[in-house]
């Protein structure tokens, strides 16, 4: 049965994948997210599956590789530079097409940066860091709720496309604490229902024709094919995979644009402006890749700005402004380094705004 | 008539992109005739490195995927953990292994992974056009060392079976050569025995084969052998480093 229980966000996170068919994790220890790879470590033997701790992000990420290309369900949890380490390895699983679930509880940066919360990724995880033409599907939740739910989805869309799914939770996610219903967990799948389930996947169980799991294409006529192949599943993605909340659009004086807790923040500070008698409304794409641009469309013509907010210089705005498509004036108001905005600083600097674009 | 020889199953019937005078075909045959004599062809999973072997899956006849230079011990480990019951080897030159991998394999081997990694030392990056390796010898040229590597520029020569037997948790290593039939016929039993070792569940087996490169190496066929069995095998010898009862 499912259950409502309280839960800190990096338990419930490793929980909801375990509970979505998940039982191969690869991890190695780094700030905010270690209370995953100590979870799994727990709780993967005893419900059937394997917990390896990697020697490095490097490791961890080919472990999954080799898991993948396998057919097992693997996952691997990491934080902004173990995800900067990983990138080779997300290009090689894109190419070979080898799906395993990701999740970066993400931090400050640039280089070891700070171990505080940050959406400093963002370009990272939605442009990719890896070498060729390749896409990940993120999806960025707000509540612990969203995020287990989307975890648990995570598995049967990364096997559907036979593609990496990332995960993108804000440090804060990951260390703060929210009562969240279970989902049902999903039937395993056992290395005896892999040559059937996945015939692709390398088994060693003499199925007739052998497989092979590859990124390799010397020839460039075949490589060429493969890469539209890829895109073709891509074009998919984004027709299925496009998810969005959006919030008072219609009269809104400015539209707030925000992801992950700092959605949760905005929406503070919509309540705050309505006091004082500013409509405010929110954009709040839920999938960073693929952008939810048609959104932007709904903006209604009262609307005077358009604010990102962002744990970082301001990523996300170039993605903002081709859904704005220049019609209303797009402003950030960010924090960087693990500082956080408060709601009210959001309020002041959103005025300010308003009175700049009048 | 009764045929005195026939070509292992484990070969797929195409033609290598390997080198006249190189051993990687040799080595890709005594493993592949190994699995296929012990019954092992269907039950394999093995993964192939970066270098002029990333094409290893082209010619033996099992399950394959690639892995990203070096990381072969990795992805074998990943393997493994899916399909407990399974073969699974990696396939790795000097390059991969011994430079880019080397946090991979020293780990894998200290975790005692339960599979099976041939490692080819031919002293050079082949695939690259030549450029020296970790195992390339003092005074070998190559093209990232022209007049020869020297120690002050570029250090000492790694010997991995040596490294790696100072490790608790490998359960067989052996350095065979593949300069002459006896030798090859001496490098086939260690193939053996290390599938052997990882079917018994012993834990992590190594082999290092020592190979030609006669390409890079700017000499011909039966002098890249001779240079093999006089030069290499002087600073690499031959022997059984941690050894298994099977």
């Amino acid at each position: 049965m499912s259950e409502k229980v309280l839960m800190k966000g990096n338990e419930a996170f490793a929980e909801a994948v375990i509970r979505g068919g998940v039982r191969f994790y690869f991890g190695y220890p780094i700030t905010p997210q270690s209370e995953i790879p100590e979870f799994m470590s727990r709780e993967l033997p005893k419900r059937g599956g394997k917990f390896l701790q990697a020697e490095s992000e490097l490791g961890a990420i080919n472990m999954a590789y080799g898991c993948g290309a396998a057919g097992g369900n693997g996952f691997i949890s990491s934080s902004s530079p173990g995800i900067a380490l990983m990138q080779e390895g997300m290009s090689f699983l894109c190419g070979a097409e080898v799906p395993v679930t990701l999740l970066n509880v993400s931090r400050g940066g640039p280089g070891i940066g700070s171990i505080q919360p940050g959406q400093a990724d963002y370009n990272q995880v939605t442009r990719g860091g890896g070498n060729g033409d390749y896409k990940i599907p993120v999806f960025a939740p707000a509540s612990i709720q969203e995020a287990v739910d989307i975890l648990y989805e995570a598995p049967e869309i990364a096997n559907r496309y036979r593609n990496p799914v990332m995960v993108l939770a804000d440090g804060l996610m990951g260390q703060m604490m929210e009562p969240v219903l279970l989902p049902e967990p999903k039937p395993d799948l056992t290395s005896a229902d892999i040559p059937k389930v996945k015939p692709w996947a390398i088994s060693g169980s003499e199925k007739g024709e052998r497989s092979v799991v590859k990124s390799l294409r010397l020839q460039p006529e075949v490589l060429e094919a493969h890469v539209e192949h890829l895109f073709e599943k891509y074009a998919e993605m984004e027709k299925e995979l496009e998810r969005v909340e959006c919030e008072s659009l219609e009269d809104a004086e400015v539209v707030f644009v925000a992801f992950g807790t700092m959605a949760r923040l905005a929406r503070e500070a919509m309540e705050l402006l309505e006091a004082q008698g500013i409509r405010a409304g929110l954009i709040r794409p839920i999938s960073l890749w693929p952008f939810p641009y048609a959104a932007f469309d709904r903006i209604s013509d009262k609307t005077r700005a358009v604010v990102s907010v962002e744990l970082s210089m301001g990523q996300m705005l170039q993605d903002i402004n081709l859904g704005v498509k220049g019609r209303v004036p797009v402003r950030l108001v960010h924090r960087v380094g693990g500082m956080l905005p408060t709601s009210i600083e959001v309020v002041e600097k959103t005025k300010k705004i308003l009175e700049e674009v009048r | 008539m009764k045929p005195v020889f026939t070509v292992t199953k484990g070969m797929l019937p195409v033609s290598t992109s390997y080198c006249p005078g190189c051993t990687h075909g040799v080595a890709h045959r005594i493993i592949m005739e190994t699995l296929d004599e012990m019954g092992l062809l269907g039950k394999t999973l093995g993964v192939a490195p970066i270098g002029c072997s990333v094409v290893a899956h082209q010619f033996m006849n099992v399950d394959m995927c690639e892995a990203a230079h070096g990381r072969a011990p990795a992805v074998a480990s990943g393997i493994r953990r899916v399909h407990p019951d399974k073969v699974v080897f990696t396939y790795q030159g000097d390059g991969d292994l011994a430079s880019i991998g080397m946090g991979e394999i020293v780990h894998a081997a200290a975790r005692g992974e339960k599979f099976s990694t041939f490692f080819i030392n031919n002293g050079i990056y082949g695939m690259t056009g030549g450029q020296m390796a970790p195992t390339t010898l003092i005074g070998q040229r190559s093209t990232t060392s022209v007049d020869g590597r020297t120690r002050e520029q570029a250090g000492m020569p790694l010997k991995i079976c040596e490294l790696l037997a100072t490790l608790d948790g490998p359960a067989y290593i052996e350095r065979v050569s593949l300069d002459s039939p006896a030798h090859i016929r001496a490098a086939k039993k260690a193939v053996r025995k290390a599938f052997e070792v990882q079917l018994a569940g012993k834990g992590f087996s190594f082999v290092e084969l020592l190979s030609t490169c006669p390409t890079n190496w700017g000499l011909t066929p039966p002098e890249a052998m001779k240079r093999m069995k006089e030069e290499v095998a002087a600073y690499y010898p031959l022997g059984v480093y941690r050894d298994a009862e099977v």
